[in-house]
């Protein structure tokens, strides 16, 4: 992609996410010389996958100024129907359809509710969370696994990378996530439109900005991710368990603020949120390397970054305005 | 309706609009035509109706009944995106723009130039840049708009609506912000496109400028429809009793004689500076004393009281205040040593939206207060009161959310916010924008009042009647520079014009 039409300061944090990520590689690589293969990195982007995938989802809604709590539960519903389906005969192709259809047409729902209740997306997708999960253990409580030749050979679809590193068809489909992301946000004018209700919906709206078809796509695609995540997952555990995935729409939010997207909308770069997903992953590796350490170090550490990321964000801010107060 | 004499067609007609929110009616049975080629102002006091009735045209209200027609068809825009897409362009009173986009992104939401379903970014920007230009300005279109001044962020919202607008064109008080020239080539802007045709409507306080564009005006009172007329055949006594149902008292000097030269000056600024915002300057504030201060836009008036409030902080100079020197290093200082400060930009960052009215009103004394010892509920009241009626704030009802009244309306309780901390130095900046005429002289009034009561107050204005009017001295900024002091007989409006002129050109 060519330059984007940002501005220095907003791509600031962007660039602090980049250098942490490297910085923090580097220091792994000092300590354990053998992280600094293909191989980890092949795993790391194969391992966090479908939180990346949800990720861009979020990174969307969260530009537009909202939030949506329903991504995990979406998730383990897709995983828990596309399980069952499969299991019932039905080929995963067609199954995968109706998972994205559904996921998609409940996003679209919540997207609705927002505008025409004029409701706080925190509580609609609150709501969305429990139906979502409800509706997945209404299913099944068991972990269902499944085996299908077509997720046999989606499974041994890879890309052999230089060194010992594979690129797995789960990770090249969070690339292209990615980049479509990147492009729908940062090149479209339904992009565009995010950003302007992230920035002042009221202001939106006086400069023609369509509030509810807007809304409405946002959580539609972000419903869409997290069912094409839920895909992903299925494939990556192979099987689908609907008590899986509790919380992670939590991890995917501090993916996007790590990520440098102002968590009050408007500002932030879709391509973040990857550096975002992978400094989570990077942090979770290195544990395993350690082999010492509990993995709760994760959480902690994620912690400290988000409360980083979220004062500097507040600085940049207040730095340039600040001269009116008073 | 008046009269058709031309017989020119009309453009856009509405009939019998009627609006009510949360059961208090805004708008009764009001009609409104305007003809193609034609600039119409809309005009009224603070609260008539007419932000309403622009945004009832334009898509963002829903109204109550009646019915618009755009070229004899009936038309009903549901939200401005129609709007627009029928080729009404609009610059609504709250400055209507996205801080967070760039200033191209903002020219062309919603219709930027695409290749497959892509934004063309450069090509975007390169026609930003071409039709900035037609209003004179030069800047990086690619920058955030939260990186320009008010007054050029209403540039750019005149340009987007000029460049939306295929057939008509509103634009609610959008020389606010604007000085004398640019107001001017803004004017010449809507002429050109009046000869092509476009219908525009204008809403505005200036009486001056209505005659200087307008070819008629509508106006409302109490969200009624007083009549329309031909500006050319309506002399201003009419109009004024039009827009207030009574006439105007003759306005007579009121000011007070400012105290001599010599009498002690109790808040004395010495040498004070700020390197690229104001060159060192000198200035003594005598309590009941008005000095005003004047110059063209971007000359240093608003640094000046930036400076002056502690909001930069001087690089050189010192202040003094009952012969004790003091640093006013910010505004937390300032408003302890008594200062208070009304900015310009009160109209996008002076209100608390959800806030009633009381408590904005309220709001800068228990800041001074400290929040340990809240005002109680009974003196709130009281002082919200006073200062309701003092102003006139409309409607008069302390607990209504602010976000509820009128422009002009929620400028007044911003004026009275600062009013109620009964400071010993008011800065005011701008404090008739946005107000109208009857509540204008009400405001003058104020200021004097204050005056004889000791207060020591500094006014920036560029309206010079205005400053003629109360400033016992005027202070001539130009390039940054105090460079001329009037005092006396010498603050008439054609001496400071000739000294902003001189300096000027200097
Ligand atoms: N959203 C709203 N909810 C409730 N009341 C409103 C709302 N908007 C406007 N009003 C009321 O409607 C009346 C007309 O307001 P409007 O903004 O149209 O006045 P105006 O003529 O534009 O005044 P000004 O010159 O001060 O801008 C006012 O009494 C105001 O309090
Ligand atoms: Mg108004």
């Amino acid at each position: 992609m060519t330059a984007l039409p940002m501005i220095r300061t907003r791509t600031l944090p962007f660039v602090a996410t980049v250098a942490i990520f490297l910085a923090a590689y580097a220091l792994c690589v000092a300590q354990f010389p053998n992280m600094l293969s293909t191989r980890v990195l092949g795993n790391l982007l194969t391992d966090n996958a479908f939180l990346g995938i949800a990720a861009v989802g979020m990174t969307f809604v969260i530009l537009s100024g909202g939030i949506d709590l329903s991504v995990g539960a979406v998730i383990a519903f897709t995983s828990v129907f596309v399980a069952v389906t499969v299991r019932a005969g039905v080929h995963p192709a067609l199954a995968f359809v109706l998972a994205l259809a559904l996921a998609t047409a409940f996003g679209a729902a919540m997207g609705l509710m927002i505008d025409l209740l004029a409701m706080p997306p925190f509580v609609v997708t609150l709501a969305g969370m429990f139906l979502a999960r409800g509706a997945a253990f209404l299913i099944t409580t068991d972990s269902v696994p499944i085996s299908h030749p077509f997720l046999d050979t989606l499974g041994d679809l890879f890309v052999r990378l230089p060194g010992k590193g594979r690129l797995t068809f789960i990770a090249m489909v969070m690339l292209a996530v990615f980049a479509c992301g990147a492009l729908l946000a940062h090149r479209t004018r339904f992009g565009a439109n995010v950003m302007a209700l992230g920035g002042n919906r009221a202001s939106a709206a006086l400069m023609g900005v369509p509030l509810r078809g807007t809304t409405i796509r946002i959580y539609a695609l972000s419903g869409a991710l997290a069912g094409l995540a839920g895909i992903v997952y299925t494939l990556y555990t192979s099987a689908g368990y609907s008590l899986a995935t509790v919380g992670m729409e939590l991890d995917a939010i501090a993916a996007v603020v790590i990520g440098g997207t102002l968590l009050t909308g408007g500002s932030g770069l879709v391509l973040g949120t990857l550096f975002g997903v992978l400094i989570q992953g990077l942090i979770q590796t290195y544990i395993v390397f350690d082999g010492t350490l509990s993995s709760w170090w994760t959480k902690i550490v994620v912690g400290v970054l988000l409360f980083a990321f979220i004062v500097m964000q507040r600085l940049i801010l207040i730095l340039p305005r600040g001269r009116l107060k008073g | 309706m008046d009269h058709d004499l031309q017989g020119a067609p009309d453009l856009l007609a509405a009939k019998s609009i009627r609006k009510a929110f949360l059961g208090v009616t805004v708008l009764e049975d009001v009609d409104f035509t305007l003809r193609a080629g034609e600039i119409h102002a809309l005009l009224g006091e603070n609260g008539a109706g007419k932000s309403t009735l622009v945004k009832i045209l334009t898509g963002a209200y829903r109204r109550d009944g009646g019915t618009i027609r755009l070229n004899g068809a009936e038309v009903s825009p549901r939200d401005v995106g129609e709007a627009q897409a029928l080729g009404i362009g609009t610059v609504y009173q709250e400055v209507n723009l996205l801080e967070n986009l760039s200033v191209a992104e903002n020219l062309y939401l919603g219709r930027q130039p695409r290749h497959w379903g892509m934004v063309r970014v450069r090509r975007m920007e390169a026609e930003a840049r071409a039709l900035l230009s037609r209003y004179g300005l030069t800047l990086d279109v690619g920058e955030a708009l939260s990186a320009h001044s008010v007054a050029v962020r209403q540039i750019i919202a005149i340009a987007r609506a000029v460049d939306l607008s295929g057939r008509v064109l509103f634009l609610d008080e959008p020389t606010a912000s604007l000085d004398a020239r640019e107001v001017e080539a803004i004017f010449a802007i809507l002429r050109q496109l009046r000869d092509r045709g476009l219908g525009i409507v204008i809403i505005t306080h200036f009486l001056d400028q209505v005659y200087q564009v307008a070819d008629r005006v509508t106006v409302l009172r109490n969200g009624r429809l007083v009549g329309s007329r031909d500006i050319a055949s309506l002399p201003r006594r009419d109009l004024v009793g039009m827009m207030l149902g009574r006439e105007l008292a003759d306005e007579v000097d009121h000011r007070t004689a400012p105290p001599p030269d010599d009498a002690p000056a109790p808040i004395r600024f010495r040498d004070y500076a700020k390197a690229g915002k104001v060159h060192p300057f000198d200035l003594d504030l005598r309590a009941g004393e008005v000095v005003g201060i004047a110059g063209l836009l971007g000359s240093g008036r608003s640094e000046t009281a930036f400076l002056l409030f502690g909001i930069d902080r001087p690089d050189q100079g010192t202040a003094e205040i009952d012969g004790t020197p003091v640093t006013l290093h910010s505004p937390e200082r300032a408003i302890r040593h008594g200062f208070g400060f009304c900015p310009e930009e009160r109209k996008t960052d002076g209100i608390i939206a959800d806030l009633s009215v009381r408590e904005n009103i309220i709001l800068a004394l228990q800041a001074r207060r400290g929040w340990a010892r809240p005002l109680s509920g009974t003196e709130a009241a009281q002082i919200a009161e006073r200062y309701i009626r003092a102003l006139d704030i409309r409607p008069a009802d302390p607990d209504r959310p602010i976000k509820f009244l009128s422009g002009g309306n929620q400028q007044k309780a911003i004026l009275a916010r600062w009013l109620a901390t009964d400071p010993r130095l008011l800065i005011l900046d701008e404090p008739t924008r946005g107000i109208d005429i009857g509540a204008h002289a009400e405001i003058i009034r104020l200021i004097e009042d204050l005056c004889a009561r000791g207060m020591a107050l500094v006014v920036i204005s560029s309206e010079l009647e205005e400053l003629a009017s109360y400033a016992s001295r005027v202070v001539i900024l130009s390039d940054h520079r105090h460079v001329r002091e009037l005092r006396g007989h010498e603050v008439t409006v054609s001496g400071m014009m000739n000294a902003m002129a001189v300096e000027g050109a200097a």
